[in-house]
């Protein structure tokens, strides 16, 4: 019977793993009293219950409910100024929650924040724009390439991708290869899907090389005839060397000894 | 035939419409101003421009799902292709990423190593720059002299590592190979011409009539909206915010050199043009600053994490414990703790940061790439807005942006 492999996660995987190995993990800081990550912490303190420091900078995880209320406090409050990144995470194999992150930093601080919320799959978030617009293309890309809607931004539309492409490809149900519809992409926008059987598998590559086509440019520099059907072999073609390449180097080594 | 009193549109990239002024142009995405493949639709009301749309992705190779599907140390050559007019600051930006996610730091000779390259590539970077907005902008003297000192300056990279654009030269851990022999000698013959070459480029341009003309209050932005708008680098510092990463939140040797963040308070491509020209001063120091510290250094090149890092060849070939250890490196690639992510750092564009996402295994499960170009671009479409189309070539090439890394 052929292996089960899971279709919720069809992205690369190590092929061998220890029995007996447990990830270690990246060391998890509490917040220490009188800095500025926890004056930002108490801030914040209704949101997030639990903030703690993780590589140096302030993790905060809260309710995507309230992911607006608590940038604005922190962008107004904390003097966090700039929004640097946001994307998500898929986790829909998982726990069947996408992750989203906020990457915040304090200019005058030198110093970062990360807000991160969970969503489940279908559920929309509140787009960020009105407090920052970097958000504008930054929720764009997630959009197109997890598929997460972000309530009233001013143009959710695709933005890497083609605006007609079916699927969102950062999302781990996404084939790595043999995408039906990324397949046949060129030749649907093209000629139309009526032309699929017409044009056929094997002709929608424009890059493709037959072996046995005479016919076209795969075969230049082969002593075939035009059109000559090649499929049960070739005849056989001696090889001649023109005579200027046939130097005697027996006869007279004054050739070699200069190029030696 | 084109009757004559009557413009008939015939370039089936323009289109007319009847009901008004307006029209609406396609730039891109095949311009040469464009930088790479930035299709940008603009709305012109007579010459000014009263819409604008970048359309974005003509490169996009799906690189963040590569990350996915590599172990880190494959993924490394691919961050090349990101910003590829610098891509040695990307090789770094990603390897101190996983760096920081395994916690080890690279020996002091690879940092010397890396921070000269660094700066090296953005010498190399900003005369690219200098090169393309002076040709853009139409003063094309100067984008012969600028290619030239960076084919001086390639030459140098391509001696420390064979390659002269996809430089591969860092590793996850530190750099993979030493200086050359008679290397620094050269860096410095370089670094000594480079200032008479600025002062001739400054000479060009500086006090240019028709530079000042194109680029003064050309593409103004506030540094309340380079703030909101995510604009990172030169697009932040030109817009008055005193913010360089290189400063603020110091990595590699950066927290040892002496050097000045020059910021300008003029808010328009005039003031970041001076910035890029200062910036390479900068970096000339830099760089001369590391030559001596080079020599105070140990030979070693890789960080000691067998865990993580193959050990020595010289280890390998004589213990069995390094061997057996380098094999499963090499076939199953390393395994970083669980945990996640971001490190930022100043590349010639603005702030490349990795956002990396680990749960253990020997792939990443997430990778996002910050790039300061997509930011960049995304501000486009309100800084064009009111100017008029003359000055949109102007724009472009001040915010310096790379299709490379905005398509990623």
């Amino acid at each position: 019977m052929r292996k089960y492999t899971s279709k919720d996660n069809v992205q690369g995987k190590a092929y061998y793993t220890d029995r007996f190995w447990v990830a270690p993990r990246v060391p998890r800081l509490e917040v220490e009293e009188g800095s500025h990550f926890a004056n930002v912490a108490s801030t914040l303190k209704k949101y997030c219950k639990e903030p703690f420091i993780e590589v140096g900078q302030l993790i905060l995880h809260i309710k995507p409910s309230d992911n607006i209320s608590v940038l604005s406090l922190l962008k107004e409050k904390c003097g966090y100024t700039q929004c640097s990144e946001l994307s998500a995470v898929d986790y829909l194999a998982r726990d069947g929650e996408f992750e989203i992150f906020y990457q915040m930093l304090n200019v005058t601080q030198a110093l970062r924040v990360r807000v991160i919320c969970r969503i489940k799959q279908g559920e929309a978030i509140e787009s960020i724009v009105p407090l920052f617009k970097m958000a504008n293309f930054a929720e764009r890309e997630m959009f197109d390439m997890f598929g997460i809607v972000s309530n009233n931004h001013p143009y959710l539309k695709r933005i890497l991708m083609p605006d007609d492409w079916s699927g969102h490809p950062l999302l781990k149900t996404y084939p790595l290869q043999g995408d039906e519809a990324a397949s046949w992409y060129e030749v649907d926008k093209i000629f139309g899907k009526e032309y699929r059987d017409i044009i056929g598998p094997e002709n929608r590559d424009p890059a493709k090389i037959d072996r046995y086509d005479t016919k076209r440019f795969s075969r230049v520099g082969y002593e075939v005839p035009f059109d000559a059907d090649i499929s049960e072999g070739e005849k056989e073609n001696p090889i001649e060397y023109s005579k200027t390449i046939m130097a005697n180097y027996q006869k007279s080594s004054k050739q070699l000894k200069e190029r030696r | 035939m084109q009757v004559t009193n009557k413009l008939t549109p015939f370039f089936e990239n323009l289109n007319f419409e009847r009901s008004d002024n307006m029209m609406i142009v396609n730039f891109g995405p095949q311009h040469p101003s464009a930088h790479g493949q930035l299709r940008l639709v603009l709305e012109l009301d007579g010459e000014l421009v009263t819409k604008a749309y970048p359309d974005i992705g003509y490169l996009h190779r799906g690189i963040e799902k590569m990350a996915e599907n590599m172990t880190y140390n494959e993924f490394l050559p691919t961050t090349d292709r990101l910003d590829y007019i610098a891509s040695t600051a990307n090789n770094y930006a990603y390897a101190h990423a996983v760096e920081k996610l395994l916690g080890i730091e690279a020996p002091r000779r690879a940092q010397v190593i890396r921070t000269m390259l660094l700066e090296l590539n953005r010498i190399i970077s900003h005369l690219f720059f200098l090169a393309t907005h002076a040709l853009d902008v139409g003063a094309m003297s100067v984008f012969l002299y600028a290619f030239r000192e960076r084919e001086f300056a390639m030459d140098l990279m391509e001696d420390y590592c064979g390659a002269r654009l996809t430089h591969s030269a860092v590793r996850i851990g530190g750099v993979p190979l030493d200086l050359p022999k008679g290397w620094l000698e050269d860096l410095e013959k370089f670094l000594d011409a480079m200032p008479a070459n600025i002062a001739l480029y400054e000479g060009l341009l500086t006090e240019n009539r028709i530079w000042k003309m194109r680029l003064e209050d050309v593409g103004v932005i506030s540094g309340e909206d380079a703030l909101n708008w995510g604009c990172t680098g030169v697009m932040l510092r030109g817009s008055g915010v005193k913010y360089d990463i290189r400063k603020e939140e110091p990595y590699e040797l950066y927290g040892e050199l002496e050097f000045d963040i020059p910021v300008s308070d003029r808010c328009d491509s005039y003031g970041r043009y001076r910035l890029y020209m200062e910036e390479m001063k900068q970096s000339i120091r830099i760089i001369k600053q590391l030559i001596p510290m080079y020599g105070d250094t140990e030979p070693q090149l890789m960080a000691h994490a067998p865990q993580y890092i193959s050990a020595p060849k010289e280890e390998i070939m004589t213990q069995n414990y390094a061997l057996m250890q380098h094999f499963v490196l090499v076939t199953q690639g390393m395994r970083p703790p669980v945990g996640e992510v971001y490190v930022p750092t100043e590349s010639p564009k603005g702030e490349l940061g990795f956002y990396i996402k680990s749960e253990g295994e020997p792939y990443a499960y997430r990778l996002k790439c910050r790039a300061p170009s997509f930011f960049h671009t995304g501000l486009l479409q309100e800084l064009l807005v009111g100017t008029y189309i003359a000055d949109v070539v102007t724009i472009i090439g001040s915010t310096n942006i790379v299709f490379g890394e905005v398509d990623r």
